[in-house]
Parts: C-alpha cells; structure tokens; sequence
C-alpha cells in the first residue's frame, strides 16, 4: 500500500500506528520515498536520516536544531561539515516521545532572511509554485510540511520565521511566548527573540507538537513552566471570545488586495462563530518595530557569531600567518552577505558613543511596544492581522535590497518584540496562492490561539495541499 | 552617508571580517540605507521608560555546584580543524 | 619637590567550586588537556550558561567580608573580543550592575587604621590556557603555533578593583597580604599566587605630596609574587618621578612581566583601548540576592583579620600582629599560654619553617615546649616542632633534663672561661688534650652545673681546634 503523505496529518499518522496499520518503518520509508519524488525540484530538505530510529512518526528539524551525530549547518558554509556531539533540549524531548527524525530542512543562513534565498545551500522552492519563495527563514520545514515531505516540522521564530513561511506555504505554524521551549542546542541568532515553533498541517498538530517540546529547560536559563497545560483544541465556535483588530497591522502600505481580501473575510467569520470584534490601536508598534528589532537581532547576532572563528569546529581559512589573519578570512569565506551585514550593523550599533543611541534606545522602544500590546489585551483576547503583507513572492525578487526583503517581516516582528505568542493559520488562496491570518495573544496564551485557529480551520476549510502536487 | 567607508573598515575589523574592496563598497552602500532606516528610533522621546531588561519577569536561576560529566577528551576535538595530541591547534596569537 | 605614589589594584582571584560559572563541568587541577569541558566551555554552537549558585554565594560572602553593599540587582554583560582563549568570542563578566560596590578593606597600625577603598567585587568566567609553541631560541614572540586546552575555559572568578587609596609599595604588599588572608579564612579560594588562583594587576601613577590631581598612571600585569610586585612598584614609582623631574610626561602603558624571568624587563605597550562593546547577557537572567540569603551568608562571617591584628597588636607591636595574622598563625598565638613576645617569635621563625599546620596543634603542648626552649638542644627542639601538629603530641619527652643546651647562650660563657686561662689554652693546644675536662668543669662551675656537658663539649672542642 503505498502511503499518500501529501495529505496525512500528524494525528492521523499516530492513528495508523496505534492501530497497527502501518509500522513505524513503513510510514517514515514513505517520506523517504515522497523526498525522493518531489523534493529535488524543491530542495526543503539539506540531509535525510535513511533509518527510522523510534516507534512514532517521524518529524523533520530546521538545520539549526543541534543533532547529535547529524551534521547542522545553520544554513551556513562556516559549519559545512560540523557534526554536533549533543542534542538540542527539543530534539531530545521530540525523541524521548518515540518521533523519528526524518531529516534537516533549508533555511536561511544563521536564520537570517525572509525567503530561504540566504541559504549558502541554495533556495527552497515554495511547493504552490516553485518559481516562487517558500518564505524563511523555516522555508524549509514549511515546505517540507506543505509537500507532504514530513507530517510536521520544527522551525525557529525570531522576527517571523516560523509564522511567515507557514503563511506562504498555507500551513499552520506557532511562534510561542518567549521562555516556553527552550534555546539549548538552537544554533543561537538573537538571543532574547529566538524560539523554536511547531510548523504543522493543522492547528491540533501544532498544539501536539508543541506539547512535546514545552517547558522549562534546566539547560536554558531563559525558559519557565508552563502556567497551564497545554489543551488540544476542539471547540468550534468563538462564543465569548473577543477579538482586536489593530488598524496599524491591518493598514500597512504593502499589504496587497488579495491579502487584505482574505484577511477581512477571516475577521468576520470570527464574528460568524460568536466572536466579539472590535477595533484597537497600536500607536507606535507597528511604525517603530522594524527599526527596533533590526538593531536588537543584529546586536545580539555580532556577538552570537563571534564564536565561528575556526578554532574549535566548522571551517578554517589559514594562512601564513597568525590567528587574527585566520579569523578574517574564515569569517569572509564561511559568513555570507546578510550575516555580514547583520554583524556589522550590530558591532556597530553596539560600539563605543552609538551604544546608547542605537541599542539602548531600541531597549526603551521595546518596552513601548510590551506596554501597547498589553494595553490592547485588556479589551481582547486575541489580535489579528494578516501574517504577511504579500503572498509568496518570485524567486529573486527582493533579493537586491535588503530593506525591501525586511518589510516582509513587518506584521510578524511587533509582537515578537514583546515576547507574545503568534500562530499563523492559513485563511484563504489569493491568486492561488496562501495566505496566512496572524492571533497574536499574551504571554502564555497558546491555548487560546490553538482555540482559536482551529475554530476558524474548521470554518475555513483550507485544503492544504497545493493545487499542483494533488 | 548614513556610515562611512572608514566606519565600515573599523567595524569590519572589530568584527573580524576581511572583506574585499567590492564588498566594502556594497556593504557601504547597504549599511548607510538600513542604518538611516533603523535611526527611526531616535524619533521618540524616550527618557522616562525603562529598557527592557528581558521578555520575561524572572530572576536567580541557578544551578547547585553539582559536577556532571564532561565530554570525553575525542569527542571535545572531535570537530577541530586542527589538533595537537589533547590540544586545539592554532595559528600563532 | 616631595612625591607620592597613587597605587591602585586590580585581583582576580579563582573560587574553589566543585564546577565551573556556567557549566557543571567539575574545575580540573591538573588534568589532561581538554578532558573537563562540554558544549557550553567549549562554545558549541547553540549552547547555553547556567551560573553556578555556589559562585554567587560566595561572592556574596567576598562583598560583606570587604563592607561592601550588596546590590539589589546585579546583572551579567557580554564583554566582546577575539582571542584563542575565549571561546565564545565574548567573556561573561559584570559591568556596571555587579554583585557588590562600594566597600573597604581597613588595615589597622600604629598611627591608625587606613582604609583602602574597594569600588567593586564581580564575577566572571575564566579563560582557557594557551600555549605558545615552536619558534626559534632566543627569539621573543616567535612562536610558530598555539596550543589551546579548554578546561580552565569558565572557571569562576571574582575581579576584585581598589580605590588608588594605596601610598606606597610596602603598603599594597601588606594589603595584598591582608586581603588574601581575608579571602582563605572564608573559605572560597586559596588565593596563592604562585598556583594563579589570584593574580594582581597594579595601576602606578605618582603626583606631587600635598596635590590632588591624577596623573598619568601605568599599568602593570602577570607580577607572580606580593614581594615581587612590590619591587616592580618601588621600580616604577622611582621611574615615573624621574621622569617628572627630568621634564618629561609619563606616558599611558602597559607593563608586561614574564612570570618565568622574573629579572627581564617588561614589555611595554600602548594598547589601544579596546571596545569590548558590553551589553547585558541575553541568555541570563538579573540576580536579586534575596535577603535572608545575604543575612545568612552575613551572619557565617568570623571575627575579620584586621580586627584580630588590633587585638593583638595591643600586647605586640604592629608589624609582628600583622604578619601573625596574615600568616594564619595568630589564632593558635592566642591559644599558646607563655610569654606573648617569645611565643609570637616563635611562631613566625622557628615553628613557620616546621611548617606544620597551625590547626593540628595542641596549644597547652607547644607553650610547655616554647617555654622550655632555651633549655632544649636546637635540634630536638626543631624535631619537636615538626612533631607538634601530629595527633597526641606531648612536649614532656622533649623537655630534657632542664639542663641549658642552647649555644647561643652557653657560647659566651665558654669564651669567658678560655679567655681567663690562657696558659692552659696553650697547653691543651700544644697537646695537653687531657686538659678539655678542667675546662669542661670550669664551665659547669660558671652555670652552677645546668650547662649540657656534650654541648660544652662540643663547643670547646671547636674553639680549642
């Protein structure tokens, strides 16, 4: 019987084996086979595990996820060949439970990128038009997920890297609060934004998913407990739930019609389903967020990526002479252009008479932005907006300015910059193409958005497998 | 010029970076947009708020001065470029 | 024109936890090369520091046994720069929220107690060790490679910075002394120099006696011994005033001594400074001591050494109390009944060089021992000393039979007799060997009997020879 992946969920595979109608083996040599079909046109995944090495059904990692014995590049030539000799917190967790690993997915180098483009590995192609950029920098795993190339998937948040490719692949995918999943072993970008999320086929998924790899880590000083368990969702209205929409992420200039299309469509079914919607107001998040978070992320990157220096692992340039001579240039061969950029923009920000400019004052503009959300949420339970301004965009397109490859990013950093949760549903098709509807909560709220996004998934009914590969 | 060449050269090098003079000029180029673009911060008046100090409300975590086993010395050189019998091998400092 | 050196101290001393700051990694002594690191030491990517609760106490500790404050909130910062032996490409440190500020170290004296300002009390990671191998004989820094081994790589240290309250050479040696004293008694680092569980860096500046300006100072890094800081001081002191009175300007530098020649002069340097680009640690969370922990940790404190230097200076004299005290010998000096000067001498020369450890004595023991001590031959009494630490240790087999067997006292007496007959000297000499018992029995005469004969014996077989 050969097993259809494009469809199956993650649920549904446990199912089949709880029920003993398809072994452990047999269900991850499908996704194997799958891989084999469709994924050199695609290029989601860097390297696949052959063995089936636990009971449960397999998941695929994002290449920043350390996996002990399997290489882990980051997306990145200065750890071409780095084999790690321990297991990231959630790789272990994800065992522990009896998943398998399917293998590492693209993403953009050190996380940084919109697109996958800034692989040093070469690009994802978006699996609902592969002319077209699966988003990033999990474009990887989200396409692997869309293509039926593995039932779930890991990827990692910083400034919508999870939530954005899962809005370009129409999946679903959770960016959860600060401090929920922990860091250790998370090949490290910006430290105080970085965190892993479940990038799943439906909003349970991820809720399962991210059951597995929550709470706090003994290893990762930065996580805490859980306040609450997390529920699997099954209700399927919103009665008594109120929903914000802030004018200022649902006004950007850039969000093209058809996005817009879908996205206003999706707020009134939440009134549909017994929702309470109302306007509110953003000030200064949306206005001051990029600006904010591009030089925080970069800040903190300068100083996360100073240990590629070829002494301990990774790649080494030397020369004829001494070790700062063998820094510089292995840092110029192994790092490309973003990363480069990113360093520099964060050594500077962080330098000698600009720290307080630059730095400290994007800290303060931080707070600003912690205060207005916080605001907001004492009116609702949930805010919503589109997950990104445009569908997937062409290969290519942005890549020649940086700024315009960062804008893609601007409904998703805000509430990043606040630590808060956001999930990422799939809400529609404009001109054939995803579009994904951002819940951003508070602090500890994912089992609201779960609630939520699978009300509004049962609503919708998005088939989310792509026109083409059905 | 939002950074100039010189700054860029200087940063370069606290970053460790060798970059070629095409680089320099690009990076140059694209540094000076995105830093004018990200001095948008200065706009707001800010004086009376606190820098977040970290996303989430917590302090003291600690661990007890309990050892746990180190990494056999292999595995510790296991991805190193470059060794000597237990030793990391470097280029002279 | 009268000068005075502005001195002040940078130490850094490693605490004596069982693992490291921010790993578990036990801290190795001795052990091959890379065998006590992790992902975390060694800077693996993805990896992550959890500090070390011990580390934080006993920095604590440190702060109240120095009168500092304890901040509310103190918080870790990044400190970035590249080097072989930082891994990270940053070093956990603490910048400016540390643990504790504003404290003072008192060291009492004859003309009253001086107080020597501490600004600050921090922790952070240590580095790991490099070294530099290759290079051809006789040439400096012509190394052909480094060698780099990560297990001192996050030891946890505790930067320790002085006000430039110290005036003179002597004093920053006594401090250091002091503060090292200070810092065994609690019980968190061994502080030796020589095992580079404390290193000093010294900043030297000097200004005309009666101003209050500063001036230009010079640092100076890798001193390896108190003594030997105190000498390069004194040296730089004198430098930097001839330099003023020949109409010159001291110039910024740094000063850098080779621990292994200790007569070669320093490398000199204008280092730039650098810009370590500090911002807070991300990956830490603040440390808000909470109060019962310091007033715990507070009320574990012992009796301070300067205090004890007070106390006992009052029945000594300064010097002597001092150097009781910060050789840890003072607290078996009090216990010691006898004669306060001649214990306390004791205890400093003869009993130091015994080295037994001043815990294991039995004090009631070695005061009969000390008291009986001129009536003991040298080298029982030495004997008796290396003994005196071991367990049921009495001095009674030690005492002899009273008789005087100290040759500094029966050396005069001895003279004394051969200068009053000089006639039966000649003879003696002249082969009349028979003639060392008539002298022998003048010498017992001259001590009513209490002279050891087989040390007369001794000595006037040396002085007839």
């Amino acid at each position: 019987m050969k097993l259809e992946t494009l469809r199956l969920t993650a649920e549904e595979g446990m199912g089949l084996l709880e029920r003993g109608e398809v072994s452990a083996a047999e269900l991850h040599g499908a996704y194997l086979e799958a891989i084999s079909e469709r994924d050199d046109e695609l290029h989601a995944y860097l390297r696949t595990v052959d063995e089936a090495d636990g009971p449960s059904i397999p998941i695929a990692f994002k290449d920043l996820i350390s996996t002990r014995g399997v290489e882990t590049t980051a997306g990145s030539k200065i750890l071409a060949g780095y084999v790690p000799v321990y297991d990231a917190t959630v790789a272990t967790r994800c065992r522990e439970t009896g998943l398998t690993l399917l293998g590492k997915t693209n993403m953009d180098e050190f996380a940084m990128g919109s697109s996958t483009e800034n692989s040093a590995y070469g690009p994802t192609r978006n699996p609902w038009d592969p002319d077209r950029v699966p988003g990033g920098s999990s474009g990887g795993s989200a396409a692997a997920v869309a293509a039926g190339l593995a039932p779930w998937a890991l990827g990692s948040d910083t400034g919508g890297s999870v939530k954005q490719p899962a809005s370009l692949c129409g999946i679903v995918g959770l960016r959860p609060t600060y401090g929920s999943v922990s860091r250790y072993g998370i090949v490290a970008f910006a430290s105080s934004l970085d965190q892993i999320g479940p990038m799943a086929k439906t909003v349970r998924d991820c809720a399962l998913l991210y059951r597995i790899v929550a709470g706090r880590d003994p290893c990762d000083s930065t996580t805490v407990e859980l306040p609450q368990p997390v529920e699997i969702p099954e209700r399927e209205d919103l009665k008594g739930l109120r929903v914000g929409v802030p004018r200022e992420l649902n006004d950007v200039e850039g969000i093209e019609p058809g996005v817009k299309e879908q996205v206003d469509r999706t707020i009134e079914r939440c009134r549909e389903l017994g929702a309470e919607v109302g306007e509110t107001s953003l000030p200064r998040s949306v206005d001051y967020g990029l600006a904010c978070y591009y030089l925080i992320a970069p800040s903190e990157a300068s100083s996360n990526l100073a240990r590629y220096d070829g002494v301990r692992y990774g790649l080494r340039v030397t020369g004829d002479d001494g070790v700062r001579a063998m820094y510089d240039r292995t840092r110029d061969a192994g790092f490309g252009d973003e990363p480069k950029r990113r360093i520099m923009l964060g050594t500077y920000a962080l330098s000698a008479g600009y720290y307080e400019a630059y730095y400290g004052q994007a800290q303060k503009v931080r707070t600003v932005i912690a205060q207005e959300h916080a605001a907001a949420f004492e009116s609702f339970d949930v805010l919503v907006s589109p997950t990104s301004p445009t569908v997937a965009f062409g290969l290519g397109e942005k890549t020649a300015s940086p700024l315009a490859m960062y804008l893609s990013d601007v409904l998703t950093i805000p509430s990043n910059m606040a630590g808060l949760p956001g999930l990422s549903i799939p809400c529609g098709l404009s001109d054939g193409l995803p579009v994904g509807f951002q819940l951003i909560g508070p602090q500890f709220s994912e089992n609201t958005l779960f609630q939520v996004g699978h009300a509004l998934e049962h609503a919708i009914e998005f088939d989310f497998v792509p026109g083409r590969l059905a | 010029m939002a950074i100039t060449k010189e700054e860029v050269l200087h940063v370069a090098k606290l970053a460790r970076l060798e970059l070629s003079d095409d680089e320099i000029d690009r990076f140059t180029d694209q540094l000076s947009a995105i830093l004018e673009s990200v001095d948008k911060v200065s706009e707001l008046d800010l004086a009376d708020v606190e820098p977040t100090a970290h996303p989430l409300d917590v302090v003291n975590v600690w661990a007890d001065d309990e050892p746990r086993p180190s990494l056999p010395v292999d595995e510790a050189l296991a991805n190193a470029p470059e060794r000597e019998a237990g030793f990391f091998k470097v280029p002279p400092a | 024109m009268s000068w005075e050196p502005i001195i002040g101290l940078e130490i850094h001393i490693h605490l004596k936890t069982r693992t490291k700051m921010f790993c578990r990694c036990e801290v190795a002594y001795f052990e091959p090369e890379n065998s006590r690191t992790c992902p975390v030491c060694l800077a693996h990517p993805g990896s992550l520091p959890v500090p070390n609760a011990k580390a934080i106490e006993w920095t604590i500790k440190l702060g109240l046994a120095l009168d500092c404050e304890i901040a509310e909130r103190a918080i870790f910062h990044r400190k970035n720069y590249f080097y072989p032996d930082n891994p990270k490409g940053y070093q956990i440190s603490q910048y400016d929220e540390p643990l504790c500020r504003g404290g003072r170290l008192v060291m009492p004296g004859p003309e009253g107690d001086a107080e020597i300002g501490i600004v600050r009390a921090h922790l952070e990671e240590d580095a790991a060790k490099n070294v530099h191998v290759g290079g051809a004989e006789g040439r400096i820094g012509g190394a052909t490679a480094t060698l780099v081994d990560f297990n001192r790589a996050g030891a946890p240290l505790v930067e320790i910075v002085t006000q430039p309250d110290l005036r003179s050479a002597d004093q920053a040696r006594r401090f250091l002394q002091l503060l090292r004293q200070t810092i065994v008694e609690l019980g968190i680092s061994d502080a030796e120099m020589e095992k580079g569980s404390l290193r000093v860096d010294v900043n030297v500046s000097v200004r005309p006696e009666g101003s209050d300006e500063l001036r230009t100072r010079t640092e100076m890094k890798n001193l390896n011994s108190f003594a030997f800081a105190a000498r390069a001081i004194a040296r730089e002191v004198e430098r930097q005033i001839a330099v003023y009175e020949a109409g010159g300007e001291v110039e910024q530098e740094t000063l850098h001594f080779d621990p292994g020649a200790e007569s070669a002069p320093p490398l000199r340097s204008k280092e730039e400074a650098q810009d370590y680009r500090y911002f807070p640690e991300p990956d830490l969370v603040p440390v808000e001591p909470p109060r019962e922990l310091v007033e715990r940790v507070r009320a574990e404190l012992r009796e301070s050494p300067a205090t004890r230097i007070r106390r006992i200076a009052a029945e000594l004299d300064y010097d002597l109390s001092e150097e009781l005290v910060t050789s840890g010998r003072d607290r078996l000096y009090e216990r010691v009944p006898g004669d306060r000067r001649g214990v306390a001498n004791v205890l400093m020369n003869q009993f130091a060089a015994a080295g037994v450890d001043p815990e294991a004595v039995d004090p009631e023991e070695l005061g009969k021992l000390i008291e009986a001590r001129s009536r003991i031959p040298r080298d029982k009494f030495t004997e008796a000393l290396a003994a005196s630490g071991d367990s049921g240790f009495a001095a009674e087999p030690y005492l002899g039979d009273g008789l005087v067997a100290d040759t500094g006292e029966l050396e005069p007496i001895v003279e004394k007799i051969l200068d009053a007959n000089p006639g039966q000297v000649e003879a003696y000499r002249g082969g009349k060997e028979g003639l060392l018992g008539f002298f022998v029995g003048q010498v017992m005469k001259e001590t009513q009997g209490k002279a050891d004969p087989q040390v007369v014996n001794e000595l006037l077989r040396q002085k007839l020879s």
